[in-house]
């Protein structure tokens, strides 16, 4: 699974990675987590403002910080 | 960081204390001065201003839902409705700051016009909800006022002349679209939302009511009574609270809350502290001497407010921390006009962003842009110091 966060580098991102980190150590998988914090690269991904939460390619959300169970089922949909 | 760039910080902080100029009084008194004004932000705005705001500014990025207004950057919608929503959408996108280049890259890349995607970058950080609250409350309505009104007009005016500058490119640019994202579901009514919102915006504007003469009965009337006024609206949103929203909800608005207080105030406060050992308080002058504030922007010249809009784009402020900077400045005899001139251009734009804008609409258009934030909030700097 490969996971990429998406965020210039602001507290909400941080909380982002947190939330990414406990929910993998909560399901015991692991994944490739890869932080993007520049706004050109951000960009090609076309989300509408940060953070975002990408998962195996695909953009599960943006703008808002989701919660861990959101994030968790994200997972399941993705392993 | 390398080792031989770290050794530079330990070796720049001691030859500034070095020459650290401490006998002399001049200095002693700014030391001073920054101290006592973060003592007056602590005593007069952080509990009953700042901390009502943050709250505020949780609740937008909680529970606003964001798709319901960026439709509107499409070009299939109408220019006046796209150019309004553009215009005041800062307020409910950006909450903070550090997103607004973000989105601005975002909506530009999914085709959004160059028009409204500018009126928005433009607006973003220049009606940020926290910004407006705190101009208000520290400078004064009249001026919290007008920087909301001006970022709002000057956003779709600079939208407005962007789209024509550059109509022939923009008409082969494709059609906006919104990739499927599983957003939030509404769970609340809208109106249980904007009552929620005009409850905690109510529960700001009477705590913070300001005194005045006994010619107004109403306004002396509301400010006697505003602690009672206040505490009403507090067990209305009580209330509110219990019965509208679900306890994981208000966990995130807390934390929403305080992730914004733990990001803004020690950059506000730092803000605060170089603010009043540079510029002092009114009457209390720090180590820039109030004659050459006076000279540079002082009274309501063309070349005070171009002076003041040129500086405020290049300079970098952190959110929140123009206003301890204009409040300095006014203080030491800035002109209200070259104030708000500062106010719309500062916040807006700094050298590193101008950077990024330029990565993402290229440098013909940032440079148009940047040139158009300085003229803009000149004019406004102009106007408002010949009525205010």
């Amino acid at each position: 699974m490969e996971i990429r966060i998406l965020g210039p580098g602001c507290p909400r991102c941080h909380e982002v990675e947190k939330r990414t980190f406990n929910a993998l150590a909560e399901l015991n998988v692991s994944a490739d987590v890869q932080k993007v914090t520049d706004i050109k690269r951000i960009a090609e991904y076309k989300i509408i403002g940060t953070p975002g939460l990408v998962i195996n390619g695909k953009v599960k959300c943006y703008g808002r910080i989701p919660s861990l169970d959101e994030i968790k089922n994200w997972f399941k949909e993705e392993l | 960081m390398k080792d031989w760039k770290i050794f530079l910080i330990p070796a720049a902080v001691f030859l500034i204390v070095y020459w650290l100029p401490v006998e002399n009084s001049r200095f002693q008194g700014s030391v001073i001065e920054g101290f006592a004004l973060l003592k007056e932000y602590a005593r007069q705005h952080v509990l009953f201003c700042l901390v009502p705001a943050f709250f505020i500014a949780g609740a937008i990025s909680v529970f606003v839902s964001k798709a319901s207004v960026i439709k509107y950057f499409g070009a299939q919608a109408k220019k006046v409705l796209s150019y309004s929503v553009a215009s005041i959408s800062g307020t409910i996108l950006a909450v903070c700051s550090c997103t607004v280049l973000p989105i601005f890259a975002g909506i530009y890349a999914r085709g959004a016009g160059i028009g409204p995607a500018t009126a928005f970058l433009y607006s973003g950080p220049a009606i940020n909800v926290l910004a407006i609250i705190l101009t208000a409350k520290v400078l004064g309505f009249k001026l919290g006022l007008a920087r909301a009104l001006g970022a709002v007009a000057f956003s779709v005016i600079i939208g407005l002349l962007m789209h024509l500058v550059f109509s022939r490119e923009e008409r082969k640019r494709e059609g906006f679209n919104l990739a499927e994202v599983d957003q939030h579901k509404e769970i609340r009514p809208l109106w249980k939302t904007a009552l929620y919102f005009a409850t905690m915006v109510g529960i700001l504007g009477f705590v913070n009511w300001g005194k005045s003469g006994q010619e107004f009965k109403i306004w002396y009337f509301i400010y006697r009574a505003k602690w009672f006024i206040g505490a009403a609206f507090i067990i209305v949103l009580i209330w509110m609270i219990v019965s509208w929203f679900r306890k994981t909800e208000l966990k995130e608005w807390t934390l929403s809350t305080w992730i914004f207080a733990k990001q803004i105030l020690p950059l506000l406060f730092g803000g605060v502290l170089v603010a009043g050992f540079l510029l002092g308080r009114p009457n209390h002058e720090g180590i820039i001497p109030s004659q050459w504030v006076a000279r540079l922007v002082g009274g309501n010249s063309f070349a005070t407010n171009l002076f003041a809009s040129f500086a405020g784009a290049l300079m970098y402020f952190a959110t929140l921390t123009e206003v301890p900077i204009v409040q300095g400045l006014l203080g030491s005899g800035m002109g209200q006009g070259p104030a708000l001139a500062l106010l719309l251009a500062g916040p807006a734009l700094s050298l590193p962003s101008m950077i990024v804008i330029r990565s993402i609409i290229g440098t013909k258009k940032a440079l148009t842009y940047i040139c158009l934030v300085v003229i803009m909030a000149t004019i406004s700097g102009l106007i408002y110091g010949a009525i205010a």
